[in-house]
């Protein structure tokens, strides 16, 4: 283990840049602990939530639920924009390791952040680490900010700071390399199209399954091409 | 009750999360399904930017927003380091609604 942090400190590239995003996760975590009490959640609850759930966008969401009083809602709006989970544990699974501890503990790390991460990296063992760095780091930031969040009850407001820009364009900067490949270029972006277009008029979380469509892009191509940049 | 809606949500989303790792291994895809798998999760991720950028509970989200992803995305296709996109995003964003622009 501490071989394995020693490696991941080594690579000052990736530590960097990964508190780069963290820094801004990290506020954006202080004000969910915030919003929570203030919508009435108890304060343990707030953070058992974030320990437990670990997915911001299905917190934010469910803790409006609960306010509004429609805890069922809640469940299930949050279950819905979590579903994607699923298809990015079925892409790089195999990044996470092939321990059952690994896989146990290893997929409760998988978030939007550590996936994007091991897809900016060219070579398996990178790609490793990059995923356990930025999942681990992230976890804990996590936590951290929220449990503070509660503890000050009020937060300020995250976009003042332009937080909300941050997140994008760190996932744009991280899909880059991946985005040079011409055929993924196509799907992504037909599939970004999609769920820009669907996210008036459909639940939060399915317009960016419906991205998936994109997928379709490559039945328009007579001959796609069998390489991929991962 | 709110107990109950947190252990529903983290169950399910910890489902989700030890499905996909966990199917990963035990079904075996055929190559050329294989293949796709980076592309799907560059998808998703573009997905998620895109609406992260450009809307905000269902509803455009402004010219703040887009602007400071904008000249994020604008430094990282010109190579530059990764703290300074996120760093010029959330800054040209602050800046813009400081300046009263939304």
């Amino acid at each position: 283990m501490t071989v394995a942090v020693r490696s991941i400190l080594g690579d000052r590239a990736l530590v960097r840049d990964v508190a780069a995003l963290g820094l801004a996760v990290f506020a954006v975590s202080v004000s969910f602990g915030a919003i929570a009490v203030a919508a009435g959640i108890p304060p343990g609850l707030t953070v058992l939530m974030s320990l437990l759930v670990f997915a911001g966008g299905s917190q934010f969401l469910a803790v409006g639920l609960i306010a509004a009083g429609n805890p069922f809602a809640a469940i299930f709006a949050g279950l819905l924009l979590n579903a994607r989970h699923l298809p990015f544990g079925l892409a790089i699974g195999d990044v996470i390791g092939t321990r059952w501890w690994q896989r146990l503990v290893g997929a409760h790390l998988l978030i939007d952040e550590s996936v994007a991460f091991a897809l900016a990296q060219p070579d398996p063992v990178r790609r490793r680490r990059a995923y356990w760095a930025t999942g681990g780091t992230l976890f804990v930031l996590w936590n951290i900010g929220a449990t503070l969040g509660v503890l000050l009850g009020n937060a300020g407001d995250p976009d003042a700071l332009g937080l909300d820009a941050a997140f994008p364009a760190g996932l744009f900067a991280l899909l880059l390399p991946t985005l040079k490949d011409p055929t993924t270029r196509l799907v992504a972006l037909t599939g970004a199209l999609v769920a820009v277009v669907t996210t008036p008029i459909l639940p939060a979380g399915l317009p960016v399954l419906l991205a998936l469509t994109g997928l379709l892009a490559l039945l328009a191509r007579p001959r796609p091409r069998k390489t991929v940049s991962s | 009750m709110i107990l109950a809606v947190i252990v529903g949500l983290a169950i399910g989303t910890y489902a989700f999360r030890l499905a996909g790792v966990v199917l990963r291994e035990r079904v075996a895809l055929p190559e050329r399904i294989q293949v796709l798998l980076p592309m799907t999760a560059a998808t998703l991720l573009a997905a998620l930017a895109a609406t992260a950028t450009f809307m905000d509970a269902g509803a455009f989200a402004g010219v703040a927003r887009p602007a400071g992803v904008a000249v994020g995305a604008f430094l990282a296709w010109r190579r530059a380091p990764f703290v300074l996109v996120v760093v010029a995003a959330a800054a040209t964003a602050a800046l813009l609604r400081l300046a009263g622009v939304e």
